[in-house]
């Protein structure tokens, strides 16, 4: 028997896994979930037919959306996750001693509970007694924050279904009112690639850039991802992302990582020359 | 004729048939079921253009319906609950006209509240009645014309003992019911027949615990926009009429002016939409009323904001609220609803209804979900946060009490010219002036205009307001009765 996932990265360009087994199919008030196991990347999850996370690469996505902010913020105590119901992002953030609160907010109870029995390399992160969760539309849980967050990250899944609202003007607006004054947001940012994920890079980009006085973009490689290519948004109200970032202190904090080190920190801020002119395409347009 | 089930659609049906005996179509229109129009095809689709034919003998004719439009017609007067019920093509402006055309004459009078959209007033021009304005009450607070009062009715109907009918607005834009019901009574008693603007009620028909429809009411004649919360396509309506009424002399009334080649897109639409409301109406709007219901109290949670509802009803200018709409007062804000409604758009990508000098309007229906009223109350919170400020100098009112000079059709038809009109003091008006939506007249030919309306028409401009109804499309001239 051959049983292959596939995702359509374009209309004309598609990814395919080999997969040995489907370990869960259910579908929610919101979407459909699948979670299939495969020799090459491990276990993945499929929400509405993309490709959420796999395994075998998560570590690069987790680890690049929360340490580049973890390691400018000097003092970062409360933290709210949007997004996330594979609890990756927790898995990282519980890893700093310091940090006393974290506030997980996820539209759909049913992914982490799948995420929980079938994906624990990730779902892991629950467990930590700072994490609170709030089944609740990220929209409406940020609205009614303001001045409450050190850090907040956005692990949005497409700027199609029910994660839309979070990749709007509005969204991001709430974000700065939510964050205290030397707050920082960090968002995924799709990818620069192929021409659909390309203009949602670049609409993401004019609206946050609109809202914070800081933004900057930097990339990660993510083999699962279409292209492979991948960004990560980092806005911030006062910190910036290399200027204030202080790779010794990160340093003595002691935390293994396999994709993210300081090196690689002011690196990844270094972006191709096609990427840049997308970007900039944007900024300041009104 | 058998009595259909309101799970018919018989012109949706017949055009399903047409289509699979697959006729040779040697009539017009000369698209031929698209095939010759690829192109417009590609961008309606092959199945909205197959259903684009003219009338013919299984699919019946519009101005004089014998088969599937007659029984889609007896449908929508059952499902109503109307003695009959016309299809109409021309939108709920043509439904307007024909009731004002069917019961006025030249010289009849009419009393209406002055505060009518402007397709009642377009119809005194064509038939030469005469208005007799009830001005509506204002809320100054919200800036909002309300409903009419009873006394005000009264006395109109006592004045003009001579009037052929009285029109009301039920509900208005903004959601607001006058007592329809005693109106309706005070008429009736004169002789006088009831014509009712439901362009935005055509829930009333089919929710729960909804303000009284016109037919409910017991009034003649009401115009209905199904395609407003009804869900049909844009232009298409119902004009309902009680069973007190001819309708064979109503339709040719509707047949002076409508087209002869009716467009079976809208004809189909208001045929499905009917079955819709009628069988799964009751669900729809409870749906609805949640979704507004959500969407108010989350937006004056926001503070700033006030998104009103029945707490405003006053048992007389308000004499019922309806708590579908969403209409939100912004002034606190000192924003006018005109510019929250541009920033929404330019900044927010959310397009809203419309807004006035102090109130915003979004339009909630079935199509909604939670997910995109939080962007416009997410989007809300925002515009509050950046844009508040002091409210001083900013003018609210939206109704001024107009002075009729002449009637409507004298005024239209006289010799005018041409004037700047910041000049235009004093003079009486030939043309319309209006803010679009709601379509409300600021000035209706025959009204004179006072140095108040010049100073309400400079200062809307200011403010973005879209203004139309002068030929001069720029809206810097007025054309005015020649002395």
């Amino acid at each position: 028997m051959e049983l292959w996932y596939s995702e359509t990265h374009t209309p004309h360009a598609k990814f395919f896994i080999k997969v040995d087994r489907q370990l869960y199919s259910g579908k929610s008030e919101f979407q459909r979930i699948d979670v299939l196991e495969s020799q090459e990347f491990g276990r993945f999850l499929v929400i509405d037919g993309y490709l959420m996370m796999t395994e075998k690469d998560e570590f690069i996505y987790h680890e690049m959306i929360v340490h580049p902010a973890m390691a400018v913020h000097p003092n970062p105590r409360r933290v709210l996750v949007i997004g996330a119901g594979d609890g990756g992002v927790l898995r990282e953030l519980t890893r700093y001693p310091f940090v006393e609160h974290i506030d997980i907010v996820d539209i759909d109870e049913l992914v982490i509970k799948v995420c929980r029995e079938f994906l624990p390399q990730t779902a892991c992160g629950f467990d930590d007694e700072r994490v609170n969760i709030h089944i609740q539309d990220g929209m409406k849980f940020i609205r009614k924050c303001s001045d409450e967050y050190d850090i907040i990250i956005v692990d949005s899944t497409d700027p199609f279904g029910p994660g839309e609202g979070l990749f709007t003007k509005e969204f991001y607006g709430n974000c700065f009112k939510a964050l205290k004054e030397n707050g920082i947001l960090v968002n995924q940012h799709e990818s620069p690639f192929y021409a659909a994920d390309a203009v949602a890079t670049q609409r993401i980009h004019k609206r946050i850039v609109q809202s914070f006085p800081i933004s900057r973009v930097y990339q990660a490689h993510i083999p699962s991802y279409p292209s492979g290519h991948w960004l990560f948004g980092f806005a911030s109200k006062k910190y910036h992302p290399i200027r204030d970032f202080d790779p010794k202190r990160w340093r003595s904090l002691g935390i293994n990582t396999r994709y993210y080190n300081t090196q690689l920190h002011i690196g990844c801020f270094a972006l191709p020359n096609y990427v840049e002119e997308l970007l900039e395409d944007v900024e300041g347009v009104e | 004729m058998e009595v259909l089930s309101q799970n018919r659609a018989p012109i949706a049906e017949a055009l399903e048939n047409l289509r699979n005996i697959r006729v040779v179509p040697f009539d017009v229109p000369g698209h031929k079921r698209g095939r010759g129009n690829r192109e417009l095809t590609e961008f309606l689709g092959e199945r909205c253009m197959s259903v684009d034919v003219n009338s013919m003998k299984p699919l019946d004719n519009l101005s004089h319906p014998s088969s599937v439009i007659r029984e889609a017609e007896e449908l929508a007067a059952q499902a109503f609950g109307a003695g009959y019920a016309f299809l109409m093509v021309g939108g709920t402006t043509s439904c307007v006209q024909a009731m004002i055309l069917s019961v006025c004459k030249h010289g009849d009078k009419i009393i209406l509240p002055r505060n009518v959209h402007r397709s009642a007033i377009n119809a005194l021009i064509l038939c030469g009645a005469v208005p007799v304005y009830v001005n509506p009450a204002l809320d100054y607070k919200l800036g909002i014309s309300l409903g009419m009062s009873i006394e005000d009715y009264k006395k109109a109907i006592d004045e003009n003992p001579d009037a052929k009918a009285v029109f009301v607005n039920n509900p208005t834009y903004y959601g607001i019911c006058s007592n329809i019901k005693e109106i309706t009574r005070l008429a009736h008693e004169r002789g006088m027949k009831v014509l009712v603007d439901e362009a935005h009620g055509t829930h009333f028909y089919f929710g729960k615990d909804m303000p009284v429809s016109g037919m409910a009411a017991g009034a003649d004649m009401a115009s209905v926009s199904m395609h407003k919360s009804g869900g049909s396509l844009t232009q298409s309506s119902f004009l309902l009429v009680g069973s007190g009424i001819n309708k064979d002399a109503v339709r040719s009334i509707i047949n002076l002016t409508q087209t002869t080649s009716a467009s079976y897109l809208l004809l189909s639409s208001l045929d499905l939409s009917r079955k819709r409301l009628a069988t799964e109406g009751e669900t729809i709007f409870e749906k609805v009323k949640e979704m507004a219901q959500y969407a108010r109290d989350e937006i004056n949670n926001l503070g700033g904001y006030y998104a009103y509802s029945r707490e405003i009803i006053n048992g007389d200018t308000i004499f019922d609220f309806d708590i579908s709409k969403l209409s939100v007062y912004t002034l606190d804000l000192g924003l006018a609803g005109i510019e929250v409604y541009d920033i929404l758009r330019d900044e927010y990508d959310i397009q809203i209804e419309f807004g006035d000098l102090s109130n915003i309007l979004a339009y909630i229906s079935v199509g909604d979900s939670y997910k995109d009223i939080e962007r416009l109350v997410g989007a809300l919170s925002e515009i509050a946060r950046i844009y508040k400020r002091d409210k001083t100098g900013m003018i609210k009112h939206e109704y001024i009490n107009p002075r009729v000079v002449i009637p409507p059709k004298t005024a239209f038809y006289s010799e005018k010219e041409s004037l700047p009109i910041s000049r235009s003091g004093g003079r009486i008006s030939g043309e319309f002036v209006m803010s679009y939506p709601p379509g409300i007249p600021i000035l209706a030919p025959g009204e004179e205009i006072t140095g108040e309306i010049i100073d309400y028409i400079e200062y809307s401009k200011e403010k973005g307001c879209f203004l139309t109804g002068t030929e001069d499309l720029e809206v810097e001239t007025i054309k005015v009765v020649r002395l």
